[in-house]
């Protein structure tokens, strides 16, 4: 391959990134101001708020929850021991 | 209880506080931003929840045709974590709905069944709690109403016209948002098998209770 032809090609393949290149869109001049409060309900409402709430609610219940099985399984324990112990002092007397 | 019942508990435990790192590391979805985020919590308890739902139409089934009270105290566990999982789905549901929707509640038919399902678990431990004799045959009856839903809740969104998102969510995660959500997944089932063990133990000694209380009568 000739010097011109090799330095031909080498100028089309560094070229040719421009030429693939799409040309840009160009963002669009604003043309009035839209006040946050005529926006959707939904696109006004923050999110961080909600995605708390959320998982608040779920450590809470299940830790409530926890808890209510807990003092349940504790008080009929304390139960069945008194019951039993009630029934081998009837038995020795 | 039994002896990989605490060591269970401690790694549940480290599971639930490791989770929220991972749901923050899960890259934010397209349209919905920070709030999709309730999603890592939302389907795992929503899966809990119709998992217990089926234990319980199950363990109600073996109850009303072999007689076991093995079963029929499994059934009472199994509901009561039906209405737990229930109120958190239907709690975080709502949350998630409002900013992605711009309401609270839709009456279409995955919301709607999952609240008739929610409320079938209700009926079954109000009837057990105040039904008198004969209470726990009827409850049995109402949890295999409760089972029968769950293919329905289920299979719902890819049926009817709804904006819920449909099942085929789960498949197409990219790896991050798959991660933490199969980790979530992971957490809250060891946290139902957990419960679900304590709370049957909780009935055993109720039973045990009744037979001393029945003992010293006699």
């Amino acid at each position: 391959m000739s010097l011109v032809g090799a330095i031909g090609i080498s100028v089309l393949l560094l070229c040719a990134p421009l030429a693939a290149q799409q040309p840009q869109p160009q963002p669009q001049q604003q043309e009035e101001f839209v006040p946050v409060s005529q926006l959707p309900a939904q696109d006004q409402l923050p999110a961080a708020p909600l995605l708390v709430i959320a998982y608040a609610f779920v450590w809470l219940a299940l830790f409530a929850y926890l808890v209510s099985v807990a003092r349940r399984l504790s008080y009929v324990q304390r139960e069945v021991e008194r019951l039993e112990s009630d029934m081998k002092r009837g038995s020795r007397s | 209880m039994p002896k990989w019942f605490m060591p269970l508990a401690g790694l549940c435990a480290v599971m639930f506080a490791a989770s929220p790192f991972l749901i923050a590391n899960a890259d934010y979805e397209s349209t919905m931003g920070l709030v999709q985020k309730i999603f890592y919590y939302h389907l795992p308890s929503a899966w809990i929840f119709l998992l217990s739902a089926i234990v319980c139409g199950i363990a109600s089934a073996r109850f009303l045709f072999r007689g076991s009270p093995r079963q029929d105290r499994l059934a009472y566990a199994a509901a009561e974590l039906t209405v737990l999982f229930g109120a958190i789905v239907l709690v975080t549901g709502p949350l998630w709905a409002r900013k992605a929707w711009g309401v609270w509640w839709q009456w279409d038919v995955r919301l709607t069944s999952s609240l008739m399902g929610w409320m079938v678990a209700w009926a079954y431990l109000l009837v057990r709690k105040y039904g008198g004799p004969g209470s726990d045959k009827l409850a049995a009856g109402l949890a295999l109403f409760g089972m029968a839903n769950v293919p329905f809740v289920y299979v719902s969104v890819n049926y009817w016209r709804t904006i819920h998102p449909a099942t085929t969510v789960v498949p197409t995660l990219p790896v991050d948002m798959g991660l933490a959500l199969w980790f979530s997944v992971a957490c809250f089932l060891l946290l139902f098998v957990l419960l679900l063990r304590l709370r049957v133990h909780l009935e055993e000694q109720r039973s045990r209770l009744d037979a001393l209380y029945l003992s010293l009568d006699e």
